[in-house]
């Protein structure tokens, strides 16, 4: 019996969690709240899934590069110029980073910025409202996969390419690779919110770059960015860019840059490329075009840009919490190796250089290596640290997290992950202030973790215990799309922050309809505005007459309510698009051409209250040319307003109250609101 | 024979009390209900009604035309257009009464007072009776016979899914203490006035005079 009882887990997949002390630590009881909000890239689903930590909970999907129809994300006219580039609307992106932004190297809760990286492009999400409110598109890049890094004060995020192309663009062939390919590296401005902008872009070889972390603390003026294929193959990459013995970090100056770039030894460069941004009152995006870009080469900026040689095929670079130490994930390495930012500085001031390339000094190894960490699995590559003296690093081919210890770069744990973890994530980790919990594993693969769920798998994370000395694997938990980095920040940090509502008051869009009394349809044309306003538990109007076959019909919706967690949806049969989500205080327009006569309906897609399902309404649509004159109804005014209106007072009507709506469009085909 | 000090400062002291009033809700009424646990509240005024946090009151309007009751619209109670103008003339006559001293003129201002209290109180009821009965029937979604969305005048009431909790605020509590005082002074004056008279003819005596 008791051999039975001790054999039963053995079909069970190694590394099962099953103990009651593992649950316990993850166990957010009802009503309780996870301690970590953590933003985990959604890869190719171009959006972020928001967690708790510890209880591994999806609370929030926010869609930034692709559209997302649960709250019309890129189908709603305000939206859609969010998704604007230079090569059109772009429904789609593969978001892969995340990043902070930060106030003296810590976290401090104001946005978070991700990268795509089909069509370069960076995000600013405000974490108030957990929604993108500005995209930048990146010119002069193959790829956007090296982005977002930021610096200690948030005065940019760093963005790479990762396919070096013909900069600027040009019909060559692909043989000319060496001779014609380049990459960039762009910094963008981003403390500003509604002012991103590249700041300015150094040139550099033709290589691909990838992932960057700035300095913190002494070494904050510096950012460090792997290369890979230094080799400069353009075909069969996967054998001709893995020879070379060493390619290189690249470390930069972005403070030297920056005067570089402001004492005029950048040159203009005339390019497209689009800014999209929400404002802030009318909640309608605008997409401008920017039309040129500062560039600066090594050589008119010297000094501001070293390669440090790193083995081999280097993929993660990041910075200890103190700044001191640069620590290289190989994927094909087998040390780890760690760069001293004071050896740095001192071999810049030696001039120990190996040799130069394209006028960038290439630093000797041996000069700049604080230690190499070995025997660390099979392909390092990321580091995160615990703000207690270690380091994690997570091993892609042996599928592992290996704990070692800065200074004397000995391997003190090391633990399993399921399977062939990318990214690991520690909340803060990024920062100089870790807070040294708990660490994430962002996993490819999760044969035997979960039900199968067809050919494709459910995506996976895992989180681990890291309070003790040895790691401990305390929860296994789904993502969607597939995760790449992830950031986390202590839930205090932002839940006090959270917008409740828009104020109605302030909302500045051009078709806001404030109350019922504003209501109303109008026709310019082939084109229909309908001004409808959303309360508990009406549409108003509910019932338009005259629209004509192939008209296109606006919807401008306004939702009325000014209270926490009343968005109203919005759906209408046919409709070549999505629904709406309006939250309270907000105007969102769906675009409907209607291509048949009849009477159609529409309806609150958004539960919203016991009269939910009576929130409905029709639209009438006529052929061509009919004489059915355009006509919405909306309620009569009665009740108070009424008698108050006998006795010569007129009321100031609470916005949607239905006591102050008045029959605004019958002959008013203008839409014109009424005077009060 | 003015009144005692003590009798006149409790009267300055009311005046003022009742002045601070004017600076603070005299009454709150709150709402709790299973969907809103952070609760819904109201801040009734000697000048207006507002809501607790920014957009309670519209947020109440909102729900209140579900059971067919009338919007809150501060501006058409007229009530709330003469009260602070009550309280003002009240505070300016108490320290008047205060300054002259009379006991006569204590007993009064105290009197009306709190007979102005008592009527400030019943046409509250009268009010909140109004918006919980006069219901507009024919338009109200939710119709539940024989069911009245009185709130108390002070305590907890369960208003269908709503706990209705109604309880004076700062100004309220002001006002309290005012009436208290006022009603207390001429009670004070007469027993001061009494101990000196006592103490006035046991020191003559004393001195010989009686």
């Amino acid at each position: 019996m008791v051999y039975g009882f001790a054999c039963a887990p053995a079909n069970r997949p190694a590394g099962a969690v099953g103990s009651a002390d593992a649950a316990n630590k993850v166990y957010v009881a009802p009503g309780q709240h996870d301690e970590f909000y953590a933003f985990m890239s959604g890869g190719f689903n171009g959006q972020i899934g928001v967690y708790g930590l510890p209880s591994g909970r999806l609370l929030k999907i926010i869609p930034v590069f692709s559209q997302f129809p649960e709250n019309g994300w890129g189908y709603s006219e305000e939206t859609k110029p969010m998704l604007e580039t230079t090569f059109g609307n772009i429904p789609w992106d593969d978001l892969h980073h995340t990043a902070l932004s930060q106030t003296n190297g810590e976290d401090d809760g104001r946005w978070i910025f991700v990268n795509a990286n089909n069509t370069p492009r960076v995000a600013r999400v405000d974490l108030n409202t957990f929604e993108a409110s500005e995209i930048l598109q990146i010119p002069n890049s193959g790829g956007n996969h090296g982005s977002p890094f930021i610096t200690s004060n948030s005065e940019y995020v760093i963005a790479s390419t990762r396919f070096s192309v013909p900069i600027p663009q040009a019909d060559v062939p692909i043989a000319d690779y060496k001779k014609a390919f380049k990459g960039t590296i762009s910094f963008i401005a981003a403390n500003e919110p509604g002012k991103m902008d590249v700041a300015f872009q150094l040139l550099v070889p033709g290589y691909d770059y990838d992932l960057a972390r700035a300095g913190k603390g002494p070494s904050k003026d510096w950012v460090f960015l792997t290369s890979y294929n230094s080799e400069q193959a353009y075909e069969k990459l996967e054998i001709n860019a893995s020879k070379a013995d060493k390619d290189f970090i690249a470390a930069i100056n972005w403070k030297s840059l920056e005067a570089c770039a402001k004492n005029g030894k950048a040159e203009n460069w005339p390019v497209d490329y689009t800014h999209n941004v929400m404002d802030e009152f009318s909640r309608v995006a605008r997409s401008e075009t920017k039309k040129s870009v500062k560039m600066l080469t090594p050589q008119s900026c010297p000094n501001s840009i070293f390669f440090l040689p790193t083995p081999k095929s280097p993929h993660g670079a990041d910075v200890d919490p103190s700044g001191e130490y640069i620590v290289a994930g190989g994927k094909l390495a087998t040390v780890i190796p760690v760069h001293s930012f004071t050896k740095l500085q001192q071999a810049i001031k030696d001039k120990a250089f190996e040799t130069e390339i394209s006028g960038i000094p290439v630093l000797k190894y041996e000069a700049i290596l604080a230690g190499e960490v070995k025997d660390p699995g099979l392909g390092p590559l990321h580091t995160e640290f615990d703000g207690k003296g270690y380091a994690y690093t997570s091993v892609f081919i042996s599928s592992e997290i290996v704990k070692w210890k800065l200074g004397t770069w000995e391997v003190v744990d090391r633990t399993p992950t399921y399977y062939s973890v990318g990214h690991l994530m520690i909340p803060g980790g990024a920062t100089t202030k870790p807070a040294g919990k708990y660490a994430v594993a962002l996993n490819k693969i999760t044969k035997d973790r979960y039900l199968p769920t067809g050919p494709e798998l459910t995506q996976s994370a895992q989180l681990y215990d890291i309070s003790g000395e040895k790691m401990k694997l305390i929860l296994d938990f789904p993502t969607t799309g597939e995760p790449h980095y992830a950031n986390a920040i202590l839930a205090s940090k932002i839940e006090k922050q959270q917008k409740k509502y828009y104020s109605l008051a302030e909302n500045r869009h051009p078709q806001v309809a404030k109350a019922e009394r504003d209501a109303g349809v109008e026709r310019k044309g082939k084109v229909v505005h309908v001004r409808m306003t959303a309360i508990r538990s009406h549409f108003a109007p509910d019932n338009i007459e005259g629209v004509q076959v192939g008209d296109t019909v606006l919807f401008h919706i306004t939702n009325l309510e000014q209270d926490w967690d009343i968005p109203h949806g919005f759906a209408i049969q046919g409709a070549i698009n999505s629904e709406l989500l309006i939250m309270p205080g907000e105007t969102r327009t769906l675009k409907w051409i209607p291509k048949s006569i009849g009477v159609f309906p529409m309806y609150c897609t958004d539960f919203c209250s016991a009269l939910h399902q009576e929130m409905q309404g029709y639209v009438r649509v006529s052929p061509v040319g009919s004489s059915v004159p355009l006509t919405a109804n909306t309620l009569k005014a009665k009740g108070q307003v009424a008698r108050a209106a006998q006795r010569g007072i007129t009321l100031p009507t609470p916005p949607g109250s239905s006591a102050g709506a008045v029959d605004a469009h019958a002959g008013h085909p203008t839409g014109t609101p009424r005077p009060r | 024979m003015p009144a005692s000090l003590r009798a006149r400062l409790m009267v300055a002291v009311s005046a003022v009390a009742l002045a601070g009033a004017l600076f603070f809700p005299l009454w709150r009424v709150s709402l709790t209900a299973p969907q809103y646990p952070e609760g819904l509240g109201m801040h009734i005024w000697a000048h207006t009604v507002s809501g607790v946090e920014p957009n309670d009151l519209q947020n109440i309007n909102g729900l209140n035309h579900y059971i067919g009751m009338k919007t809150i619209v501060p501006e058409s109670i007229p009530e709330l257009r003469f009260m602070p103008a009550g309280i003002v003339a009240m505070s300016v006559a108490g320290l008047l009464v205060a300054a002259m001293g009379r006991r006569r003129w204590i007993l009064a201002w105290g009197s009306t007072l709190l007979l102005s209290a008592v009527v400030g109180l019943v046409d509250f009821w009268r009010w909140e009776y109004d918006y919980g009965h006069n219901l507009d029937l024919e338009h109200a979604p939710i119709q539940v016979p024989g069911m009245s969305y009185q709130p108390p005048l002070i305590g907890s009431k369960k208003l269908l899914n709503f706990t209705a909790t109604s309880l004076p605020a700062t100004g309220g509590l002001l006002a309290i203490a005012s009436v208290i005082l006022a009603v207390g002074a001429p009670l004070v004056a007469r027993h001061d006035d009494a101990g000196r008279r006592a103490s006035s003819t046991a020191h003559s005596r004393a001195r010989g005079i009686a």
